[in-house]
C-alpha cells in the first residue's frame, strides 16, 4: 500500500519510505522515526512482548445468560446450560464454541462493584477506580502501553475496535494514551491517503511545518501541550507505515474470517489478533446490545451468536500462533443484570455478583472463582472479587507493578491499581 | 418542435433555476459596508465591575510576580468573540465590514451586534442543552432533545432572565412536545420510571456548579455534602410522575428508597442542604427546589451561571491558580463572608444578580475584561508559561470544540456569512456535513470544557478527510477558485486566504515563504495555490485552537 507516492522515476517501496524519513527529519518532525518492523509474532518465549485484549461487553451482559447460568430456577429464565471443558462447570447453552475453549480460561462469577449507572460503571470497570471529580484515571488498557512502551511501533499502541460508547482513555497519563478508535474494523481505514500527489503533499507538509513553528513563537510549552504538531507527525508516520496492514483482514483466509464471523465484533477480534501480532500492546473490542431491560433472553441469544464464534476463534488462533502465553484476554462489561426478571421479560442493572472470563498471558486456566445464589435472594456472592484485584492480577502478570505510584496533575500520587493480585489466578 | 419544447421546457426551466441557485450560493457578492442604522453608542454594562475585576487581576499579577501579556489585536478578539458566540471564525464578509468600521469601541459594538444574531442563541443553546440533558437522544418517545434545545435558543435570544429559565427547567409540568422545558425531567426516564438521583445530581452540577453525585453512595470526601442531603434533594423529584399526558407532580405521593445497609425501603422527605429560608412553602416540590436554587441569595447559583458564561467565552472554566477548580461543575464553596476579599467570580456573580440575571450583559462584561483581550503569546520564560496561563496573565490556548472546527472550516470555505439568511441548500448541506464530521472527530459530550489535546484521528481527518478535501478543492461551488480569480495578484490571494482561515494577515516571513514557493512552482495555477494554502492553513494549530 502506497500512501506517499514517490517522485517520478522512482519505483521502489523502500526508497519511497526512505524519502519520507529523510523528509521528516529535514522538516524537524521529531516524532520517533520508525525503526525496523518489530512484529511480536517474530519473537518467542520471554522475548515476546506481552499484551492485553479486552472484549468489552457494552451495556452490561447478564451473568445468567453467559458465564453463570442457573437453569431450572425461578431466576434462571428459559436459558439452558451446557457442560464445558472445565469439569463440573456449565455456561449458557448458546455459547457452545466457548464451552469447548473454556479450559484455557478462568471464570470469575463474583465480581462486585457499586456503580449501577452505565457511564459510571464503565468508568469503574475500565479504570478500577470509581469516578472522582478531581482526577480522571487511566483505563487499564492505557496503562499497559504506558508501562510497556514499544519503540518500533508506528501505529497506536492502544486501539479500540467497534462501536462502544466510552472507549478507554489515557486520563491523567495524557490524551496521547486515549484509545485510537476504529468504528467498523476490517472494513478499510478512513483518511489514510493524502488527497494530492507526493510532491504537492511534501510542499504542503513543509508549509504546515513553517506555520506551526510560527505559531509556537511566544507560546513555546503551551503550543507543545496542544500536541497538535506531534499528532500530525504521528499521523504522517502512520499513513506511510506497513504496519497499517494489521488493520486489514483481506490477507486472512476465508476460513479464518468465517471462523471469527463476518460481524463487526468478529472482524474486530480478528483485527485484534493481527494488531497484537504486529506489536500493539492493548486492544479493546466492543460488542454492544447487552442493555436488555426488555426481551433479555432474545437479546442475549443474538449477542451470543456474535460473541461465541469470535471469542472462541480468537483463543484458538492465539494459541495456534503461539501468542496466547503472551496475551491476556479479558471478557467483561460494566456490570451484570438482576436475577429478577421484570415484566418486560428483561433484566435490569446488577453490579453485585457479575461475571468475567479471563485467560492467557501465562495466567492459570480452568479456575472458577465465586458463586451466586441460585434463588437470587442473597444479593452478595460467595467469595466476592474486587475489580481492582482482577486488574492487579492482570498488571502483575504483564510484569507491571500495580503498586507503582504515579504523580497526577492534581499533585496527588496514585497507585496504578489499588488491588491485590489474586493468587488463584497466578501460577506459583 | 413545440411538442419537444413542451417536454423539455419545464426541465430546462428547472435546470436554469437550479443553476442560478448554485451560482448565487457559490458566488455571492461581497459587500463591505456598515448599515446606516448601526448603533453609534455603546451600551457597556457593569463598567464599574469591569474596572474592579481588571484591577484585581493587575494587583494579583503584581503581587505574584507575573508579567501580563500584551493586548491582542482587534481581529484576534473578533475571532474569539465569533467562536464563543457563533461557534465559527468570522466570515471574510464580516472581516471586511469590521475593518471598514471606524466607530470608536467597535469591538464592544460588534459584541452587542453578535448577541442580536440568531447564531448566538443557537450556539449557546447547544452548550446549555448538554449541561442539562447531555448529548443522547434517548429515551425515545418521552424525550425530545431538539425541542428542549430550540426552546432554550429562544430564551437566550430573547435574553430572558436566566433564573426564570432555570426555574422552568426544574419545575415545569406538561408534555415534552408542548412544554419543552419538561424534557429535563424526561431525559432521566428509565424504563418508564423517573430517576430522581440522576435529576438531583444534574441539578446540583448544572445549576449550582458543584458535584454531589459521590454523595449518592457515601458522604462526599471533600466538600461538605452528606449522603442524606443527596437523598433529600432527590426527594424533591420524588412526587414527579410521567404519563401519556406529560410530566406532573402528585402531592400525595411518598418518596421511598431502598436503604443500602438494611436493604429495606424507607421514606425520605425533601430538604435542602443549607439556607431553608430561601425555599418557599407553596408550590410543588420541584417548584420549591427551583426557587431555592435560583434565589438571589444563593451565591452558588450566580457563580455557577457566571462560570458557565466564562467557560463559553474562554473555552475553559474559571479558576484561580489551582487546576483542580477548572471544571465547569466543580466550583469551590463560596466564602461565607464574600465582602472581605471578593474574587473575580464573586464580583461578576454580584453584577449578574443585580442585572436581574441578564446573560447578554454578562457576555458583554466578560468580553470587555482585560483578561479576555490579552494575547496568547508572551515573552515570559517557557517554564513559567503554564503558571501565567493558570492566573490569566496570558490568554489560554484551548482546543476548539468539534462544532467550532467544522463550523469554522465551512465558514472559511465560503466568502459570504453562513447564517440564518444563507440558502436552505447551504444550510442543509452544512447540517449533514456537521453531523458526519462530529461523529468522526469525536464529540466531547457534556465534558466539553475539559482540557484536551489533539488526537491522531483528528489530524488524519483534517489532513485527508472527505469533508475538508471536498470543501477546498478548486471547483465552482467552493470559495477557493473565486478567491483566486478575484485576487488578481499572489499577494492579495495570500492575504485573503489567511483572513478567511486564520482571521489575520500573513507575517512578513510567512508572506515571503509562500510567495517564494509559488514563484518556484511557476506552473501552478492560482486555483491550485489557493487549494494547497487552504489545506496548510486549516491543518495549522492556529486554526484548531482558540488563542
Amino acid at each position: 500500500m502506497k500512501y506517499f507516492s514517490q517522485p517520478a522515476g522512482l519505483g521502489h517501496d523502500g526508497l519511497q519510505r526512505r524519502e519520507l524519513l529523510s523528509l521528516s527529519a529535514g522538516l524537524g518532525l521529531s516524532f520517533v522515526l520508525p525503526g525496523l518492523p518489530g512484529r511480536a509474532a517474530e519473537k518467542r518465549g520471554s522475548e515476546r512482548a506481552t499484551s492485553l485484549i479486552t472484549l468489552w461487553m457494552h451495556g452490561g451482559p447478564s451473568q445468567l445468560e453467559t458465564w453463570d447460568p442457573h437453569p431450572g430456577t425461578a431466576i434462571g429464565g428459559p436459558t439452558q446450560a451446557i457442560e464445558t471443558t472445565i469439569p463440573g462447570t456449565q455456561i449458557a447453552a448458546h455459547l457452545p464454541l466457548m464451552a469447548e475453549q473454556l479450559q484455557h480460561l478462568s471464570v470469575i462469577r463474583s465480581l462486585v462493584s457499586k456503580e449501577g449507572d452505565h457511564e459510571r460503571g464503565t468508568y469503574f470497570v475500565k479504570t478500577g477506580y470509581r469516578p472522582d471529580p478531581t482526577v480522571r484515571h487511566p483505563a487499564i488498557g492505557a496503562l499497559v502501553p504506558y508501562e510497556l512502551k514499544s519503540s518500533s511501533l508506528e501505529i497506536p499502541a492502544y486501539v479500540s475496535l467497534g462501536e462502544g460508547q466510552w472507549p478507554g482513555r489515557g486520563g491523567y497519563l495524557g490524551d496521547e494514551y486515549d484509545a485510537f478508535r476504529i468504528f467498523d474494523p476490517g472494513q478499510g481505514l478512513h483518511n489514510m491517503r493524502p488527497r494530492v500527489g507526493d510532491r504537492r503533499q511534501d510542499s504542503r507538509i513543509e508549509g504546515l511545518s513553517m506555520l506551526s513553528q510560527s505559531f509556537r513563537r511566544g507560546r513555546g510549552q503551551l503550543a507543545d501541550r496542544t500536541m497538535h504538531q506531534r499528532t500530525v507527525e504521528q499521523a504522517l508516520t502512520m499513513m506511510n507505515s506497513d504496519q497499517l496492514k494489521a488493520f486489514e483482514i483481506e490477507e486472512e483466509s476465508e476460513t479464518t474470517r468465517k471462523q471469527y464471523g463476518d460481524t463487526r465484533f468478529g472482524r474486530g477480534c480478528l483485527v485484534a489478533r493481527r494488531l497484537i501480532e504486529t506489536g500493539v500492546r492493548s486492544v479493546e473490542v466492543s460488542l454492544s446490545g447487552f442493555d436488555s431491560h426488555a426481551n433479555n433472553f432474545e437479546a442475549h441469544q443474538n449477542r451470543a451468536a456474535e460473541l461465541d464464534p469470535a471469542f472462541a476463534a480468537l483463543i484458538q488462533d492465539l494459541r495456534a500462533r503461539d501468542l496466547y502465553d503472551s496475551t491476556i484476554v479479558l471478557c467483561i462489561g460494566e456490570f451484570g443484570r438482576t436475577p429478577r426478571i421484570n415484566p418486560l421479560d428483561g433484566r435490569d442493572h446488577w453490579p453485585t455478583g457479575f461475571s468475567t472470563v479471563v485467560g492467557g498471558g501465562g495466567l492459570r486456566s480452568g479456575v472458577v472463582i465465586g458463586e451466586t445464589d441460585p434463588t437470587g435472594e442473597n444479593k452478595d456472592p460467595a467469595d466476592p472479587i474486587k475489580v481492582q484485584d482482577l486488574y492487579a492480577t492482570i498488571l502483575s502478570q504483564l510484569s507491571i507493578d500495580p503498586d507503582k505510584e504515579l504523580m497526577t496533575p492534581i499533585g496527588r500520587p496514585l497507585f496504578l491499581c489499588e488491588g491485590t493480585p489474586l493468587p488463584q489466578l497466578l501460577r506459583s | 418542435m413545440f411538442k419537444r419544447l413542451k417536454i423539455y421546457g419545464p426541465a430546462l426551466v428547472l435546470l436554469i433555476g437550479l443553476g442560478a441557485l448554485v451560482w448565487t450560493t457559490a458566488f455571492p457578492t461581497v459587500e463591505a459596508r456598515i448599515a446606516d442604522d448601526a448603533p453609534r453608542e455603546i451600551h457597556q454594562p457593569h463598567r464599574d465591575v469591569i474596572e474592579q475585576v481588571n484591577s484585581w487581576y493587575e494587583q494579583s499579577w503584581q503581587s505574584q510576580g507575573f508579567v501580563r501579556a500584551k493586548f491582542a489585536d482587534d481581529l484576534t478578539i473578533l475571532r474569539r468573540l465569533s467562536l464563543a458566540l457563533h461557534g465559527t471564525v468570522p466570515s471574510l464578509e464580516e472581516i471586511r465590514r469590521f475593518e471598514a468600521d471606524r466607530r470608536p469601541q467597535r469591538l464592544a459594538l460588534w459584541c452587542q451586534e453578535m448577541l442580536a444574531d440568531s447564531r448566538y442563541g443557537d450556539y449557546f443553546a447547544e452548550r446549555l442543552t448538554r449541561a442539562f440533558v447531555g448529548t443522547q437522544q434517548q429515551p425515545f418517545l418521552v424525550f425530545r432533545r431538539d425541542r428542549f434545545k430550540n426552546w432554550i435558543a429562544e430564551q437566550i435570544q430573547d435574553n430572558r432572565p436566566y433564573n426564570e429559565v432555570i426555574r422552568e427547567i426544574i419545575g415545569k409540568e406538561g408534555l415534552w412536545t408542548g412544554d419543552p422545558a419538561t424534557n429535563f425531567v424526561t431525559h432521566a426516564v428509565n424504563d418508564g420510571d423517573i430517576d430522581e438521583n440522576k435529576l438531583a445530581g444534574k441539578t446540583v452540577r448544572a445549576v449550582l456548579g458543584q458535584r454531589i453525585d459521590c454523595a449518592q453512595c457515601h458522604d462526599h470526601p471533600f466538600a461538605d455534602w452528606k449522603q442524606q442531603q443527596f437523598e433529600q434533594l432527590a426527594a424533591f423529584y420524588g412526587q414527579t410522575r410521567i404519563s401519556p399526558f406529560g410530566v406532573t407532580d402528585d402531592p400525595k405521593a411518598v418518596y421511598e428508597i431502598e436503604d443500602t445497609r438494611t436493604l429495606e425501603d424507607r421514606q425520605v422527605s425533601p430538604a435542602v442542604p443549607f439556607n431553608p429560608e430561601w425555599k418557599p412553602e407553596s408550590g410543588t416540590r420541584r417548584e420549591q427546589l427551583a426557587a431555592w436554587c435560583t434565589s438571589p441569595d444563593n451565591r452558588r447559583f450566580a457563580r455557577a451561571a457566571v462560570n458557565r458564561i466564562w467557560a463559553q467565552m474562554f473555552g475553559k472554566a474559571w479558576s484561580e491558580g489551582a487546576p483542580y477548580y477548572a471544571r465547569i461543575d466543580d466550583l469551590p464553596d463560596p466564602e461565607p463572608d464574600v465582602e472581605v476579599d471578593p474574587i473575580p467570580l464573586d464580583m461578576l456573580a454580584d453584577a449578574f444578580v443585580e442585572s436581574g440575571f441578564n446573560v447578554a450583559e454578562m457576555v458583554q462584561t466578560i468580553a470587555a475584561l482585560d483578561v479576555f483581550r490579552l494575547s496568547s503569546a508572551t515573552d515570559v520564560p517557557d517554564d513559567e508559561l503554564k503558571e501565567h496561563v493558570d492566573h490569566w496573565a496570558v490568554f489560554p490556548l484551548v482546543r476548539l470544540r468539534p462544532e467550532q472546527i467544522v463550523g469554522s472550516m465551512m465558514q472559511a470555505t465560503s466568502i459570504k456569512t453562513l447564517d440564518q439568511n444563507s440558502h436552505l441548500l447551504t444550510r442543509t448541506l452544512r447540517l449533514i456535513n456537521e453531523n458526519d464530521f462530529l461523529n468522526e472527530y469525536g464529540d466531547l459530550g457534556a465534558d466539553e470544557f475539559e482540557e484536551r489535546s489533539g488526537t491522531v484521528p483528528q489530524a488524519l481527518l483534517r489532513m485527508n478527510g472527505r469533508l475538508f478535501g471536498d470543501s477546498i478543492k478548486p471547483n465552482p461551488l467552493n470559495a477557493t477558485p473565486r478567491i483566486a480569480i478575484a485576487a488578481g495578484s499572489p499577494e492579495v490571494l495570500l492575504e485573503t486566504c489567511f483572513l478567511t482561515c486564520l482571521t489575520r494577515r500573513p507575517s512578513g516571513a510567512e508572506a515571503q515563504y509562500f510567495l517564494n514557493e509559488w514563484t518556484e512552482q511557476n506552473n501552478q495555477k492560482s486555483g491550485g495555490q489557493a487549494y494547497d494554502l487552504y489545506w496548510i492553513l486549516i491543518n495549522s494549530p492556529e486554526f484548531s485552537w482558540n488563542h
